[in-house]
């Protein structure tokens, strides 16, 4: 609110020496206000939009036959592809965060012994590439020939070591690592005063990790955890290498064939994101499930 | 006010409690009798948060015996040994002690009405419904009537500190502690706070309150302890040791308070 003539009248009596100005320069609330041009932004538009023209083209007049992409792109074998590697993606995320979960409480345990073994087994499964880990699990055969445990079975380990458990195992492991670091940050994040007025009413410590941490920490896990189930999606191509047919392997066995490497490419790449956009989605309703109380986040930002 | 037969609420016997080489307790002996309101002052340090967090097992006493209710607290006497009591058990002994802490502590989250029967529902096993009704009328006691689907972030703090005073009473304790409870408030919610606490100890609810308040201990308090440096220095009647205290250290304390 501009102030008033008399306020003005009042303040310039006090302090004559510093208004020189005339009582009318302050009401300039009646002025238009002219809002400022934005010419970086500006520049911006123009040229993302021209480096796009630019792809468009280049795409339209490639030599891609994107007849054979349509083509391919529910082909049966591809289909098998996509529904092996959501499969895998979802059985070594589970097993990740299982291990994450147990390695992570492990971790935090008074006992020294469980939070060493927590220590190494992050360091040692998150040392290595997944590759090579799948690799090893893939060709256990080479030094365990067999799998026994006395008196309940006694396995080739050939038979047991299929493309999919080498795969299951090589990544589902070497996610619960990077999952258990994950958990263990969500259960940090959570305040001592939490633990402590959970305790005051009674609580045991399972009810209290099950009621009051858990669903507080994982408002800090979910987020990350979805990025890593989107990179397992992804991770799970490398099990092409093994012989697991997954998407990225159904593509390469057909361009094989036909040679349409790149068309197949783009088939096995617009599945992938199908998938991924599928699960970003997802990861926004468990995240407002568990963002429930503090949605004021958003706005202080 | 009380009869001298009933035995103590709360009753420690040179309770002693180190934190590595600081001993924030020395040898404190407190009696708390059922109905009475006892307020703790002194300066900050003087151990006055760690005696009130010994009484409900948030801290593990080094030395010493608390009894609650006339059960011996942490431990399982059998001859001339103390067995540690299993996380169950210290859990059922908490369900008695209701506690009110100064940074409020509600679960973020739960609604206020679903802060105020976690613990009805969860440990005590009571139905929803019932529970409900109950956290209604408790948090209408601490005149939250109208604020039972708000989440703790959408509340003030002086009334998260009511609903976590509604929160303790829901496990129907047969003890109140509160641990500096109006120290994180902005001034002028403080009063809305003291005044629940007030018509609680009206109400005969046995309490303990860590307080920087002496109006307050004045007004509601029966008794006053005034703790330093881990040690109970001077307790008495709130009357007389507000307006006489004895020791020198009281004197310096309230006087340092009220200027």
């Amino acid at each position: 609110m501009p102030p008033s003539n008399t306020d003005l009248a009042g303040v310039s009596a006090i302090s004559a020496p510093q208004s020189a100005l005339p009582a009318d320069a302050y009401k300039i609330a009646h002025y238009t206000i002219v809002p400022r041009r934005h010419y970086g932004r500006i520049l911006a538009t123009v040229l993302i939009l021209a480096v796009l023209a630019a792809l468009i083209r280049a795409f339209a007049v490639g030599d891609i036959e994107w007849r054979y992409v349509g083509l391919f792109l529910t082909a049966p074998a591809i289909m098998t592809g996509l529904a092996n590697t959501i499969l895998l993606a979802i059985c070594a995320m589970l097993l990740g965060v299982v291990l994450g979960v147990l390695f992570a409480v492990m971790r935090l345990s008074k006992n020294p012994v469980l939070s060493t073994v927590a220590k190494l087994y992050v360091w040692l499964f998150r040392g290595a590439p997944a590759l090579l880990q799948l690799l090893i699990w893939f060709n256990l055969a080479l030094i365990f020939p067999r799998i026994a445990f006395p008196g309940l079975f006694d396995l080739r380990t050939v038979d047991v070591m299929t493309p999919f458990v080498a795969g299951l195992l090589g990544l589902g492991i070497q996610q619960g690592a990077y999952t258990s670091e994950v958990v263990r940050a969500g259960l940090l994040s959570v305040d001592r005063g939490q633990y402590e007025a959970a305790q005051a009413i009674g609580m045991t410590r399972l009810r209290m990790l099950r009621r009051i941490v858990m669903p507080q920490a994982m408002r800090v896990i979910v987020p990350p955890v979805g990025n890593e189930f989107i990179g397992m999606v992804k991770l799970t191509s490398l099990a092409s290498v093994i012989q697991y047919s997954e998407m990225l392997h159904a593509a390469q066995t057909i361009y094989y064939a036909n040679s349409r490497v790149l068309e197949l490419l783009i088939v096995a790449s617009i599945w992938y994101l199908v998938i991924v956009s599928v699960l970003s989605f997802g990861q926004s309703f468990v995240e407002r499930y568990f963002g429930r109380g503090v949605a004021a986040v958003r706005h202080s930002l | 006010m009380n009869s001298p037969s009933t035995s103590p609420i709360v009753r420690a016997i040179d309770v002693c409690k180190r934190f590595g080489n600081f001993d924030a307790l020395k040898q404190v002996n407190l009696e708390v009798d059922a109905g009475e309101v006892v307020c703790i002052i002194g300066p900050s340090g003087s151990g006055k948060s760690t005696l009130l967090r010994c009484i409900n097992q948030l801290e593990q006493i080094d030395g010493g015996a608390i009894w609650v209710n006339a059960e011996l607290i942490g431990y399982r006497r059998e001859g001339t040994k103390l067995y540690h009591l299993t996380d169950a058990e210290i859990a059922r002994q908490r369900q008695c002690v209701g506690m009110v802490f100064q940074r409020f502590n509600l679960f973020p989250h739960f609604t206020a009405l679903a802060n105020v029967t976690e613990g009805p529902v969860q440990v005590l096993g009571e139905p929803l419904k019932q529970a409900q009704a109950r956290g209604r009328a408790l948090l209408a006691q601490v005149g939250l009537a109208d604020k039972e689907n708000a989440y703790p972030s959408e509340l003030s703090g002086g009334q998260q500190q009511r609903v976590a005073i509604a929160r303790g009473l829901a496990m129907r304790p047969e003890i109140m502690l509160f641990d500096e409870p109006t120290s994180a408030l902005d001034p002028e919610l403080v009063g809305d706070v003291l005044s629940v606490m007030k018509d609680l100890a009206t109400s005969g609810m046995t309490m303990v309150v860590v307080t920087h308040e002496l109006g307050f201990a004045r007004e509601v308090a029966d008794r006053i302890v005034f703790m330093d440096q881990g040690e109970i220095i001077e307790a008495g009647l709130a009357r007389d040791l507000l307006s006489s205290p004895r020791q020198k250290r009281t004197q310096d304390f309230i006087s340092a308070v009220r200027a």
